[in-house]
C-alpha cells in the first residue's frame, strides 16, 4: 500500500509541473502587465518596481526562479497587496474554504446517502420518484442561483439567519453557505448511490445471503452497501474539486474572505503571483483528493489493491 | 436495450423555450438595450404590454430574458461543438493508432483532468479580453476530456470489427478508415454526449456571467441577469427569480433529454440512474 501511494505521488509531480507551466505561460502570454495603470509611472520608478519583483529578468529565468520558490513552498510576494505574500493570503483564506467545503461535503453525504438508499430500496414508488426529482433539481440548479434564493427566503423575508459575512465563523453565518454549497452534491450522491445499489441488489451473493435466512438489515449493511459505496468513493475525488471551485461563487454571494475571492480579484487586477499560487494550490488539492479516493477504494475493495 | 420513454414534456418545454428565445425579441415592440425613464420598475401587467414588467432601467424584462437565453444557448452550443471537435479528434486518434501514441495521448488527458478547470477559464477570459467568441473557445478547449475518453473507448471496440479489417485489407489508409468508417459509427454516442455537454456549458457560462466575465452590458445572458438580480434582491426579487427559474428549467430539460438519450443509445450506461 505504501509503495502504491509513493508511486501515485511520483506521478503527481509531472501533473503539477504541467499546471505550473500552463499557468505561468498563460499569464506571461497575456497582453498588458501587472503595473499598467492609468497614471504613467516615471521610468526610473517603473524600473525599480520591476527589479524588485524580478520582472526585468528574461522570462526563462523568471520561470526557474518561480519554480524554485514553489518547490520550497514559497509562492512569492503579492503584486496587489504590497505588504503580504501569497502565502499569507492563502493562510488567511484557506481555513474558511476548508471549513465550508468539508461541512458541505459532510452534509451532502448525510442527506444524499439515505436518500439514495431509500430510492433504490423503494424502487418505482412515490419515494423513489421524489428522491429522483430532488436529485435532478439539485443537479440542474447551480449554487449561485440557490444561494441568493436562500438569502431571499431565510435572511430577507424570515430574518432567521444573516445574509452574509463571515462573522468569525459563527454557526449562524455558516448555515446558508454550507447548505447552498451542499445541495448539488446531495443530488449527485443520491443518484450515484441509487444506481450502484440497484446493481448490487441483483447480484447472486445478495440472493444467497437472503436465501440462507440472514436478516434483511444485515444483508443490506454487510453485503450490499459496501460494494455499492465504491463508485461513490471514486466520485468523492472530483467532488472535492467541485466543492473547492464552487466555493468561488459561494464566497461572492455571501461576501466571505476565502481564497476564491483573492483569486477572482487577483485575476481582475493582474496580480499574477496570487493567480498562479491559488491555481497551483487548487491543483495540489485535486491531486491529493484523487489520491485519497483511490486509497480508500483500495481499502474497501481488495481487487483494487495493486 | 432500455426502452425508457423519452421525456416528452421536457422535450416540448425545451423546444418552447428555444422558439420563444428566437421569436420574442423579434416581434416585441421593445429591445434589450434602450432604457426608458418613464417605465422604471413596472410591475408585470398585460395592460401595458410588459408581461414580466421592466427592470431598474425601464427595459422590458421578457425581452431581456429571451436575449439572455439566446446568448446562453449560443455560447453553449458553440462551446459544446468546439469541445466535441477536439475530443473526437483526440479520442479517435488515440483509439485507432493504439500503442505508444494512445498511451501518450491518454496520459495527457489524465494529467489535464487534474487541472483546475474553472480557474483556468477565468484567467483566460480576464486576460484575453471579454468577447463572446473567446468565451466559448475557452470553455470548449477545456471541456473535451470526457468526450475524448468515451470516443477512444468506442474506437477501440470498433477497431476489432470485421468491416474495419476489410477496409484495411482493401488498401484504405488509416486516415481514410477513420473518416469513412470509424467516425460515422461514433455519431450516435457522440450526439448523446453533446446533449449532456450542453447543460454543463450553460452552467459554466452562467457562472462566468455571474462573475462579470461573460456577456458585457448592454448585451446580457442568464448568468449576468442572475448576478444583476441578486444585487437587487431586497427591492426587486422579480429580477432574480425570473432568470433563475428560466436557467433551472433550461438545464433541467436538457439534462432529462440527455439522460433519456444516453439510457437508450449508450451500451455502457445500464440505464440505472
Amino acid at each position: 500500500m505504501l509503495s502504491f501511494i509513493g508511486k501515485r505521488l511520483l506521478v503527481a509531480i509531472p501533473t503539477l509541473l504541467v499546471i505550473i507551466t500552463l499557468a505561468f505561460a498563460l499569464l506571461h502570454a497575456a497582453p498588458g502587465g501587472p503595473f499598467d495603470s492609468d497614471k504613467v509611472l516615471v521610468p526610473e520608478i517603473r524600473a525599480a518596481i520591476e527589479a524588485r519583483y524580478h520582472l526585468d529578468e528574461p522570462v526563462p529565468m523568471q520561470y526557474l526562479r518561480y519554480l524554485g520558490g514553489v518547490v520550497r513552498g514559497d509562492f512569492g510576494p503579492s503584486f496587489q497587496y504590497q505588504d503580504s505574500s501569497v502565502n499569507d493570503l492563502i493562510a488567511q483564506g484557506l481555513p474558511i474554504d476548508l471549513a465550508i467545503g468539508l461541512l458541505a461535503m459532510g452534509l451532502a453525504l448525510l442527506i444524499g446517502v439515505p436518500l439514495g438508499v431509500v430510492a433504490a430500496l423503494r424502487r418505482n414508488t412515490v419515494w423513489d420518484r421524489a428522491a429522483s426529482a430532488i436529485a435532478l433539481l439539485g443537479i440542474s440548479v447551480p449554487t449561485y442561483v440557490t444561494a441568493p434564493l436562500l438569502v431571499l427566503l431565510f435572511a430577507v423575508s424570515l430574518r432567521w439567519l444573516p445574509a452574509g459575512d463571515w462573522g468569525e465563523g459563527a454557526l449562524r453565518n455558516l448555515v446558508l453557505p454550507v447548505v447552498a454549497l451542499s445541495l448539488p452534491y446531495v443530488a449527485y450522491i443520491a443518484r450515484l448511490l441509487r444506481a450502484s445499489l440497484l446493481d448490487v441488489l441483483h447480484t447472486p451473493w445478495v440472493r444467497t445471503a437472503r436465501a440462507k435466512g440472514m436478516p434483511w438489515r444485515t444483508v443490506l449493511l454487510r453485503h450490499a452497501l459496501r460494494p455499492a459505496l465504491l463508485p461513490l468513493v471514486a466520485f468523492l475525488g472530483p467532488a472535492t474539486v467541485g466543492v473547492i471551485t464552487g466555493s468561488i461563487a459561494i464566497e461572492t454571494v455571501f461576501g466571505l474572505p476565502g481564497i476564491g475571492r483573492f483569486f477572482v480579484d487577483g485575476a481582475f487586477n493582474r496580480d499574477y503571483t496570487v493567480v498562479m499560487g491559488v491555481t497551483i494550490l487548487y491543483g495540489v488539492l485535486i491531486v491529493l483528493a484523487n489520491l485519497l479516493a483511490d486509497v480508500v477504494q483500495a481499502l474497501l475493495d481488495p481487487r483494487m489493491r495493486p | 436495450m432500455n426502452s425508457a420513454p423519452l421525456p416528452r414534456w421536457s422535450l416540448l418545454l425545451l423546444l418552447t423555450i428555444v422558439v420563444l428565445a428566437v421569436v420574442v425579441p423579434w416581434i416585441s415592440p421593445w429591445n434589450y438595450y434602450t432604457p426608458s425613464w418613464d417605465e422604471l420598475d413596472l410591475e408585470p401587467t398585460f395592460a401595458n404590454g410588459h408581461w414580466l414588467g421592466t427592470d431598474d432601467l425601464g427595459r422590458d424584462l421578457l425581452v431581456r430574458l429571451m436575449w439572455g437565453c439566446r446568448i446562453s444557448l449560443l455560447v453553449a452550443v458553440a462551446a459544446s461543438l468546439t469541445s466535441l471537435f477536439i475530443g473526437v479528434l483526440w479520442g479517435a486518434t488515440a483509439g485507432y493508432a493504439g500503442g505508444r501514441v494512445d498511451a501518450w495521448l491518454m496520459r495527457t488527458v489524465d494529467v489535464l483532468y487534474a487541472v483546475p478547470f474553472i480557474p483556468f477559464v477565468i484567467v483566460l477570459t480576464v486576460l484575453f479580453g471579454r468577447n463572446i467568441v473567446l468565451l466559448f473557445v475557452a470553455i470548449g478547449a477545456v471541456s473535451w476530456l470526457d468526450t475524448a475518453r468515451i470516443v477512444r473507448g468506442q474506437t477501440l471496440a470498433l477497431r476489432q470489427r470485421e468491416f474495419i479489417t476489410a477496409a484495411r485489407v482493401g488498401g484504405m489508409s488509416a486516415a481514410q478508415i477513420v473518416r469513412r468508417h470509424v467516425l460515422p459509427n461514433l455519431a450516435g454516442i457522440v450526439a448523446v454526449y453533446l446533449t449532456l455537454t450542453i447543460p454543463t456549458v450553460i452552467l459554466v457560462e452562467a457562472f462566468l456571467g455571474y462573475l462579470g466575465l461573460g456577456a458585457q452590458a448592454p448585451l446580457t445572458s442568464l448568468g449576468v441577469m442572475i448576478a444583476d438580480g441578486a444585487a437587487q434582491l431586497r427591492s426587486r426579487p422579480r429580477l432574480l427569480i425570473c432568470p433563475a427559474l428560466l436557467l433551472a428549467l433550461l438545464v433541467l430539460c436538457c439534462n432529462r433529454v440527455g439522460d433519456a438519450l444516453r439510457d437508450r443509445f449508450d451500451p455502457a450506461s445500464g440505464g440505472g440512474a
